[in-house]
């Protein structure tokens, strides 16, 4: 009988279970695991779900170690310097893949990617650039995109619909309370909802980061940045950021985010990122609120402010474009561990399309383009539309090996001035470039 | 006579049960060389946990070293110490520090001696309210800082809904830890108030020192009470007081947890004291080099001005 290409397939599959099986029986009779390393978060949780099925097909055990946000650099940095063993496979933020690349912490998967027909064209670009390449912009891959994510923004959907608010709205302003298209109309609503009593409460207009610690507020005020003309260096010279950070529009952006602080943040919110904002707006105190996509679907089905009440929007457009923060990790293997060749094994095991879309069915947020353009995921939720646009503008901030000094550095700078009225945005960015400048020094690059 | 003659008797059954080689051993030893046996481990341990990490520090600190990458440690001369004393912001922390330090104390001193003064009238109960007075001093700093975070918290913190009442303003309206005006009183007061019990102690101490005949003699003279304080119990009191700005002054210096729980340096850098200044240098950029440098301006300045103060101490307890 000769065989056709069903035939051949049925074989293959065959074949591959038959060694899948064969490898999850070997696996389990050595009891073999692997740890896995991430924040402990929502998203996380959907993990520890999608990991059964990897150790159902191959019979690894998985081990999860999740650190929650504020000590998960510090953290996973350390382990990975120190050349741990408690980590196989690790999430790792964007900003780490410069030093984990150039210091070997991270195994090299071009050659993988290659043997096992893994494609980085099936991932968002941006996704790509941002959580797998090192140097930026050329084919050498350190991770997976794994968890896709930017910053977004949620409204309540219910007290823009009050008729009796719509009218005064449009009374006020000449239009109607829609959510905002640039970060003009961003200040006019919130100054029009702050101060009012809404369901026997006073509310504020928005809720937007103000952490100083660790990056909050840099990942807040780079919304405004972006969109009014700031970014890291002079695409042409590498490094130079003279007169491009600190432009006259990168200042103006800075204005606006401290605007925005001044009119209308509760108070009390001068040091808060995603937690408090969550809270904010769960409690009915802010009628906008700027946060991570990936809280969006726990938000979405949250029986106070969820539903029907709750709307999202992509981060507004400014005089000179319309970007938005990128967040999100990639998966990487960790170059010291002892199972490498069963960390890439997940690796393989997680970039599959139908894993890609059960990760995000389960409340994961996958990078690959088959999943997130598809007309169902748009269709899924109604943060969905949304956050497929915006992983289509992000801009992400340094991912250079020294990339915490020069994140702290910002944090100081913006929030000494937004948050603590310290001169002006101009000085502000002035000191920024001399600090960045003196950490590039150390780094043995040239800004100059 | 019982007593000594019980010792005698234990120390000849003790030689008695000595093993003889152990006694030849002990025998060879002079006093000095026994004297050293026993202080030897603690002056290893000292060496170990103290002296060597400080001069391991001083080392580091002429070099660029970052403990969190791989990277070997290069020389750099001066440069840290340059750019730390260079630095406008260091000097800045500096100010926001010496605002802490200057005010906790002045507040510790002023309401610690008031206390001291009341409880040392020995009413009913006393003993109670001095227990009372000193639990603050009993917490760790990292409970304290969290819970007058929540008691500063602007929507629910109750001291918010205390001062609003009293002031006539909406609670909701200010906020203790996020204001640039309120943050730095605001540190100065949670350290007041878990402090002061400390200096009452301290001052109750001294106050308890000074013989009642002292007080009789100034009363057949029909001195005021206001008089007595001023030339009897101020100047015996004062030795006492100055131990305790001397411990005081050096605790806020470096008070680094209650601080950073509180505010964290913020809002901006209002409250960046430098121990705080320090801890980001060292464990958030990791700037290691840097941290060292810094560390071993603030151990000068501090074991400097302790010096001088202590001889000034000194002075007060001669006159």
């Amino acid at each position: 009988m000769r065989m056709n290409g069903t035939h051949l397939s049925l074989l293959c599959c065959a074949g591959t279970l038959a060694l899948t099986l064969g490898t999850a029986s070997s696996a389990q009779a050595e009891g073999k695991s692997l740890t896995m390393c991430w924040a402990a978060w929502d998203p996380a949780n959907a993990l520890v779900e999608l990991d059964k099925d990897f150790t159902k097909a191959t019979g690894i055990e998985m081990k999860h170690e999740f650190v929650p946000w504020t000590s998960y650099a510090d953290h996973f940095i350390n382990l990975l310097n120190s050349r741990s063993t408690e980590c196989d496979l690790i999430i790792g933020d964007s900003q780490w893949i410069g030093g984990a690349a150039e210091n070997k912490w991270y195994v090299k998967l071009n050659d993988f990617f290659d043997k096992n027909k893994i494609s980085m064209d099936t991932f968002l670009p941006a996704t790509v650039v941002g959580y797998a390449e090192w140097p930026k912009n050329t084919p050498n891959y350190w991770g997976l995109p794994a968890m896709a994510d930017a910053v977004g923004w949620t409204y309540r959907k219910d007290w823009f619909a009050k008729p009796e608010l719509r009218a005064e709205f449009k009374a006020k302003y000449n239009r109607e309370l829609e959510p905002p298209k640039t970060w003009d109309e961003l200040i006019e609503i919130s100054k029009f909802f702050t101060g009012k009593e809404i369901d026997g409460k006073k509310v504020y207009g928005s809720y937007i980061f103000t952490e100083r610690g660790s990056e909050g507020i840099t990942m807040g005020v780079t919304n405004a940045m972006y969109n009014y003309g700031f970014d890291y260096m002079d695409p042409n010279k590498p490094y130079h950021m003279k007169g491009i950070v600190n432009s006259a529009g990168a200042a103006k952006g800075m204005d606006v985010y401290k605007e925005l602080f001044d009119c209308c943040q509760p108070p009390g919110l001068t040091n808060a990122y995603m937690q408090e904002g969550l809270d904010a707006f769960k409690s009915g105190q802010v009628a906008m609120q700027m946060n991570w996509y990936a809280f969006f679907p726990g938000l979405n089905k949250d029986p106070n402010v969820g539903g029907d009440k709750i709307g999202f929007f992509k981060n507004p457009a400014g005089p000179t474009g319309q970007f938005t923060q990128l967040g999100g990790q990639g998966l990487s293997v960790v170059a010291a561990s002892k199972d490498v060749d069963d960390a890439l094994l997940y690796v393989k095991w997680f970039a599959q399309p139908e894993i890609q879309q059960k990760w995000t069915d389960l409340g994961g947020a996958s990078a690959s383009k088959a999943v997130l353009e598809s007309d169902a995921y748009k269709a899924s939720a109604a943060y969905a539309p949304s956050f497929v646009e915006s992983m289509g503008m992000v801009k992400d901030f340094w991912a250079e090996p020294l990339y915490v000094p020069l994140l702290l550095d910002m944090q100081n700078r913006v929030h000494d001035y937004v948050v603590a009225n310290k001169g002006t945005s101009q000085q502000a960015l002035d000191a920024l470039v001399k600090d960045w400048i003196k950490v590039f020094k150390q780094e043995g690059k040239d800004p100059s | 006579m019982t007593v000594t003659n019980q010792a005698s008797s234990l120390a000849e059954r003790a030689a008695r049960r000595t093993p003889a080689a152990v006694a030849v051993r002990a025998r060879g030893l002079s006093d000095r060389a026994v004297a050293w046996l026993f202080i030897l481990p603690t002056m290893l341990l000292l060496l170990a946990i103290n002296i060597f990490p400080l001069i391991w520090a001083i080392r580091l600190s002429f070099t660029g070293l970052m403990a969190n990458l791989p990277n070997p440690a290069g020389f750099v001369g001066l440069d840290n110490y340059i750019d730390i004393l260079t630095d406008e912001d260091i000097w800045a922390n500096f100010r926001v520090t010496a605002h802490f330090v200057f005010w906790t104390i002045t507040l510790q001193i002023l309401i610690g001696l008031g206390l001291a003064l009341l409880i040392n009238q020995r009413f009913r109960g006393h003993s109670f309210w001095t227990t009372v007075i000193l639990l603050p001093m009993m917490l760790s700093p990292a409970v304290v800082g969290n819970f007058w975070t929540l008691l500063f918290q602007p929507q629910i913190g109750p001291f918010n809904y205390v001062i609003g009442f009293f002031a006539g303003v909406a609670p909701s309206s200010f906020s203790m830890i996020g204001s640039v005006a309120l943050a730095p009183w605001t540190i100065v007061l949670v350290n007041t108030w878990m402090w002061t019990p400390y200096v009452m102690l301290i001052c109750l101490a001294g106050l308890r020192s000074i013989p009642d005949y002292i007080y009789e003699a100034a009363e057949v003279d029909r001195a005021s009470p206001l008089r007595q304080f001023w030339s009897i119990t101020l100047p015996m009191v004062l030795p006492f007081l100055m131990l305790a700005v001397l411990f005081q002054a050096i605790q806020s210096f470096v008070m680094f947890d209650m601080v950073n729980l509180l505010t964290s340096g913020g809002p901006g850098s209002v409250t960046e004291t430098v121990s705080i200044t320090l801890k980001r240098a060292a464990f958030e950029k990791w700037e290691t080099g840097y941290a060292s440098a810094l560390a071993v301006i603030l151990f000068v300045t501090i074991f400097g001005a302790a010096n001088v103060y202590v001889r000034a101490l000194n002075w007060v307890k001669q006159q």
